[in-house]
């Protein structure tokens, strides 16, 4: 395994990446006066708070009323602004789908999505507030950009990229803190992956918090396998040449997301390869099931996203690999 | 424009709204009718557009919300010279700028894209919002149906705007009381209407909605409250101006025939100038 990105030293610090969202979007705020953040009752827990009290004028509360947040979002930008609307993922894009097909993506609206508490990340608040299915049911929606960054520097580097990028985007990413595996030189581009580490053996595509969780695995097979780990942070548009590299270097492909196995990073990456260079895969998320009550990381453990998983499917896929 | 040359233009959109519904083939009938009066004040008295140059910044907005009444918008967009009448008969076919429901990348002079109710008032508030935030004159106008006040996101949005005290929206209720099912009494009782909107901090308005007098004069009134956003429940007769469609709920999502379609245009050429009032 070889470092491809400088990488800050292990143990990392961790950092939420809502606080990378919060701050980004004071930089993008101050670059550009026509962004404008609304919220749905979620101020704090979003981290909008920031920009409220630094742009009281560009702050928007819309109450607890997800549909017509999306609508409000979608007139304003009709009307030449770049608003972000905050909320958590379970609640936005969960409850106001409708109108960020027509509304949004339809009228090619520029509204920033931004979901917080995705996936099991939430924890104790339990199954209905773990937002597993936000990627797939958003996948399929034209015009849309969906990114999934890993930790507080890419978190707030993709806001500041996605105010500059003109069209809808959905941004999602968990509750809890992740390890500062970027820093603020590291690179970030819309739909561009970024390669971690390079392997012959397999490759780990991760997003979201399964990237540090992918690198530690890297870390730990060192010297039995050799692994490859890529940090997918944009799922659609999905980075093809990414992933057709990957199974050309290593014949073997491994997805590990905070989400269902259905529809999100792993679907991605398989369509990409069953359409253009077959390879074996095998898809690490939530299997078909919702969440429950408990703490993220004995979530992870019960639902098939620990360190221990992620080593058993390298194993798994090795022997397939042959 | 005197009420005369109003009165006028709405046979023309009327006219025009029959051709394109037969041409169609599909689409809605009682609904344009019903709101052609109001479109024919709004495009050539109230709003203040550039047809020559519809993404004009300073341009009046309109939000039409229950897009299937579209045939009226695109028929008082052409009359007013947003493009060319003969396009009008390409609504609802393949490659035409006019959508069964209305897309605003498709013609300069749309301003969302609506079809499923419910979603137009959110995005007028969002416009109202902008001018407010950025000190524009420019006034945001919202077309809803009666029947899409069943839908919650309507009265989130008719909160948050009595709430921001949004004098710089008005919208228009056709409140022609039918909707797909049936009556909206009988589908889903709206009443007591005009005190809900009341509740919500909302100025409210009551016209007849084929009364020409009624419309402007309700218009002019809205513009002139500023602590408050305007709703006027506009009452207006469904597929007004052809008797056989009129108030016949089962005319809501269906187009005449060839021989109902040059009645119909008989009727609204002989009625030429009587078209008007409702409750009288």
């Amino acid at each position: 395994m070889k470092h491809l990105v400088t990488l800050a030293k292990g143990p990392f610090e961790n950092q939420e990446c809502r606080e990378g969202f919060g701050d980004g979007l004071v930089d993008a705020a101050r670059e550009n006066n026509d962004v404008v953040a609304l919220t749905a009752d979620l101020k704090e827990s979003t981290k909008v708070a920031e920009f409220a009290d630094t742009f009281p004028d560009r702050f928007i509360e819309v109450g607890v009323a997800e549909q017509n947040l999306a609508g409000i979002a979608a007139g304003m930008a009709l009307s030449g602004k770049v608003p972000f609307m905050t909320s958590f993922a379970v609640f936005s894009p969960g409850r106001n789908w409708d109108q960020i097909r027509v509304s949004i993506c339809y009228s090619k609206a520029n509204v920033k999505i931004i979901g917080c508490h995705a996936g099991l990340s939430v924890g104790p608040d339990g199954a209905t507030h773990q937002a597993l299915e936000d990627i797939g049911s958003l996948r399929s929606l034209p015009n849309l950009t969906i990114i999934v960054p890993c930790d507080y520097d890419q978190t707030r580097k993709a806001t500041v990229a996605i105010a500059k990028h003109n069209g809808p985007v959905y941004m999602r990413f968990g509750r809890g803190k992740t390890p500062n595996i970027t820093n603020s030189r590291s690179d970030f581009e819309i739909g561009k992956a970024i390669r971690l580490t390079s392997g012959e053996d397999v490759t780990i595509i991760a997003n979201g918090p399964m990237v540090a969780k992918a690198l530690e695995v890297a870390k730990k097979l060192e010297g039995s396998y050799d692994i490859s780990v890529i940090n997918m942070h944009t799922v659609k548009p999905i980075d093809k040449k990414a992933i057709l590299e990957a199974a050309k270097d290593t014949g073997a492909i491994i997805t590990v997301e905070d989400h269902q196995r259905i529809g999100g990073l792993g679907s991605a990456v398989a369509e990409v390869l069953s359409e253009n260079s077959p390879t074996p895969l095998i898809r690490l998320g939530v299997n078909d099931s919702f969440g429950e009550s408990g703490e993220p990381e004995e979530l992870y453990d019960k639902y098939g996203l620990s360190e221990e998983a992620i080593i058993q499917a390298v194993k798994d896929i090795s022997k397939i690999k042959g | 424009m005197t009420t005369k040359e109003l009165t006028i233009r709405a046979e023309h959109i009327r006219e025009s709204v029959i051709e394109m519904l037969l041409e169609a083939g599909s689409g809605h009938s009682a609904g344009p009718l019903g709101m052609a009066d109001i479109f024919a004040v709004l495009y050539f008295d109230v709003l203040n557009i550039k047809p020559e140059n519809p993404k004009w910044a300073e341009r009046d907005r309109l939000v039409l919300s229950n897009g299937h009444i579209c045939p009226v918008l695109y028929a008082a967009m052409a009359h007013r010279g947003f493009f060319e009448k003969e396009q009008l008969m390409t609504l609802r076919k393949l490659h035409s700028h006019l959508q069964g429901h209305p897309h605003n990348l498709e013609l300069a002079g749309i301003e969302n894209s609506s079809g499923p109710l419910g979603q137009g008032l959110s995005q007028a508030i969002g416009m109202a919002l902008t001018a407010k935030m950025d000190n524009k004159k420019w006034h945001t106008f919202a077309m809803l149906s009666d029947g899409e006040h069943d839908e919650g996101q309507t009265w989130e949005a008719i909160m948050f705007a009595g709430s921001r005290a949004l004098s710089n929206l008005t919208v228009v209720v056709d409140r022609n009381n039918i909707q797909i099912d049936g009556t909206t009494d009988h589908v889903m009782n709206l009443e007591p209407f005009i005190m809900k909107y009341m509740a919500f901090n909302w100025n409210v308005i009551e016209i007849d909605g084929n009364n020409i007098e009624e419309i402007v004069s309700a218009f002019k009134s809205a513009k002139a409250i500023i602590n408050k956003p305007t709703v006027i429940i506009a009452k207006t007769i469904p597929g007004k101006g052809v008797k056989f469609i009129e108030n016949d709920y089962e005319w809501h999502g269906k187009v005449p025939n060839e021989e109902q379609a040059q009645k119909a245009l008989r009727e609204i050429r002989t009625m030429s100038g009587k078209i008007k009032s409702l409750h009288e």
